[in-house]
């Protein structure tokens, strides 16, 4: 990858980057909506302070989020606070700031989100290279056809279907939370188990949910290289079939996958949110979900910042891993 | 000489059965999309003679004795708010329905217009359309949404404003399928012979290119619906939808945030899945279908 590549790519990453956060800044601006005194005037009904308390309490705090200053300077200090990550304070939990708030509730998502993108990528890939294979057994290639019909249901719909049969029929697994109620967290195996069990519902909605759009790409990626030179040549060399399946036919099928990946993040992190606040877990789905019930205004947008930086910044660094799984890529 | 000409009769003979009829006969070799017309056809059905038959009333809160499980008389139960399911379902399908044709449709339109200016006219304003789609793409669609939902006043959040808002980040999908197809089709003989016959450019666009792209076009639009209803459910679960409509996702936010499956009211978040599953399920088998009818590389022949 030349120098150059890696400027242009870098200078996309930030356009991208300020355009979200442009996008973010103005329509909130452009609605009739004023979070602040929503937020006061719910207080000052419950509180009972009069309303020429709550005009100067709004007022003091416009001057300390600095909102009485002209549109562009707050845009500047807007654009300036997002580069170190700072995306103001939650209205809701006023002394915390929404990256503290973010930091708390990361670990949860991104374990959730890690295992279940690794899982369903390579089950799914292998699933759909074999469903494509002429040589692999019947049943195995048949194995994919439910995966691929599974491609239409939301990961959240698979979510409640899971609690519906195996938490609320079978109860084999418990409904939700992060763990058991009373437990006190520990370093213990106990605990551990106990967070395991909580976690599979939802691990398992997440990938029954993605899975099947790995099997589809992949087949179709599959049925394109077989009549390829390279898996003929290997054929006729008389190499086994594993030593092909494995060397020449999924090596190359796996390239645009990659691909895939960077392009699928977006809508997995999406759906780990979504399926997490169906399962109250801890995570950023479920502060998500919080902060909109209490129209905590700074908490949404710091929360949909944060996770679209996170989400270009890792499909540039799949795009950098690239070059280094496909040799082509390299020279050129 | 005298055995090639063929005589009338022989020709009407030899003439290809009517579109309907060959159209047919592909739904019984592509399984897919025949399967995902007959659920879509059945949903239609059940929606139409439900907005005939029921009472839809009783699609809204407090109007139906609360929490039955499903019998005769409810199919589909009723919900803890007083809702009976069935009127809930038949409203919601088809403003589920709505959204999807209007902001899938809207979508599709904007992409196609802005599809053949990008590709057609070229220079500057093609490297800005496509600088501009490349850009929102990998910006998580939904987040997006989430902040223009939630910023908006709840007494502005209708159908209506929640198709707008599927719509106003939804283009760049189609922009930049139907400007790569408008590309290729530009550089075709038939499109460079129709120049030098003098046809305008409208009339290119219109008479020579846009109707070989009716497949694709088609198949985007399905695309759309798709992710049009994804998105507007997606809203909804997470309680950024017209709350008082029962919409799909709306029920079963208004259910998890009521603990319906802690409390034993398990047809309550049951029924609306089920039915979101028959939506997407059909509109992704048609869309795998249409894939096939736009692509001869992997369509199957008789």
């Amino acid at each position: 990858m030349s120098l150059k590549l890696v400027i242009r790519r870098l200078l996309f990453l930030v356009l991208v980057i300020w355009a979200a956060s442009t996008i973010v800044f103005f329509i909130p601006r452009l609605s009739s909506r004023n979070a602040l005194r929503e937020r006061f005037g719910e207080l000052a009904r419950t509180g009972g302070f009069s309303p020429a308390d709550l005009e100067k309490i709004i007022a003091s705090m416009n001057r300390q989020f600095g909102l009485d200053r002209p549109l562009y300077e707050q845009y500047w200090t807007y654009l300036g606070n997002i580069l170190h990550l700072d995306f103001g304070y939650s209205l809701y939990r006023y002394p915390t700031t929404v990256t503290e708030l973010i930091a708390q509730s990361l670990p949860w998502t991104l374990g959730l989100l890690l295992v279940t993108t690794i899982l369903s990528f390579i089950i799914g890939n292998l699933l759909g290279a074999v469903a494509a294979w002429p040589r692999a057994p019947h049943w195995l290639r048949a194995f994919a056809t439910p995966f691929i019909l599974l491609t239409g249901v939301p990961p959240v719909i698979m979510g409640i279907l899971l609690l519906f049969f195996i938490g609320f029929r079978l109860k084999w697994l418990p409904l939700g939370g992060a763990y058991s109620v009373g437990v006190v967290p520990t370093w213990t195996w106990t605990f551990f188990f106990d967070l395991m069990r909580h976690q599979i519902l939802p691990g398992l909605a997440l990938i029954l949910g993605s899975v099947g759009g790995w099997v589809l790409s992949m087949r179709g990626m599959g049925v394109t290289i077989q009549g390829e030179d390279y898996v003929n040549f290997a054929e006729h060399k008389g190499l086994t079939g594993g030593r092909i399946f494995r060397d020449y036919y999924l090596r190359n099928a796996m390239l645009p996958q990659v691909t895939g990946l960077a392009l699928a993040l977006g809508t997995m992190v999406t759906s780990a949110i979504i399926v997490e606040g169906l399962f109250g877990l801890p995570g950023i789905g479920t502060m998500l979900n919080l902060a909109i019930r209490a129209n905590d205004f700074p908490t949404i947008y710091g929360i949909v910042l944060f996770i679209t930086i996170a989400v270009a910044v890792l499909m540039t660094i799949v795009e950098f891993i690239y070059p280094l799984l496909d040799p082509r890529v390299r020279s050129s | 000489m005298s055995t090639v000409a063929l005589s009338p009769p022989i020709l009407k003979q030899v003439e290809r059965p009517s579109r309907f009829v060959l159209f047919l006969r592909y739904l019984r070799r592509n399984k897919g999309l025949a399967f995902g017309v007959l659920i879509l056809l059945g949903l239609v059905a059940f929606t139409v003679i439900g907005l005939m038959t029921v009472d839809l009333k009783q699609a809204y809160p407090l109007s139906v004795a609360a929490k039955k499980p499903p019998s005769w008389k409810y199919p589909f139960g009723t919900d803890f708010f007083g809702r009976n399911l069935l009127a809930a379902m038949v409203v919601g399908m088809w403003q589920t329905a709505f959204i999807g044709v209007f902001a899938g449709g809207l979508g599709t339109l904007i992409g196609v217009v802005l599809g053949f200016i990008s590709a057609y006219f070229g220079k500057w304003i093609d490297g800005t359309i496509r600088t501009v789609c490349q850009i929102l793409t990998p910006i998580p669609v939904l987040l997006i949404q989430v902040v223009i939902a939630g910023s908006l006043d709840k007494r502005d959040v209708t159908i209506v404003t929640m198709a707008l808002i599927v719509v106003l980040l939804a283009w760049m999908g189609p922009t930049l399928v139907i400007r790569s197809q408008v590309l290729t089709m530009k550089e075709r003989q038939f499109v460079a012979v129709a120049k030098l016959s003098g046809v305008s450019d409208l009339g290119i666009i219109f008479k020579e290119i846009l109707p070989c792209l009716l497949p694709f076009i088609a198949a985007a639009f399905v695309a759309q619906v798709f992710s049009a209803v994804f998105a507007a459910f997606y809203l909804a679960v997470l309680g950024l939808g017209p709350l008082r409509e029962p919409l799909l996702g709306n029920i079963i936010w208004a259910a998890q945030s009521q603990g319906a499956f802690f409390n034993g009211w398990w047809w309550w978040p049951i029924i609306p899945s089920i039915a979101m599953i028959l939506i997407l399920g059909s509109l992704a088998l048609i869309n795998m279908g249409l894939d096939e009818l736009a692509n001869p590389r992997v369509r199957r022949s008789e």
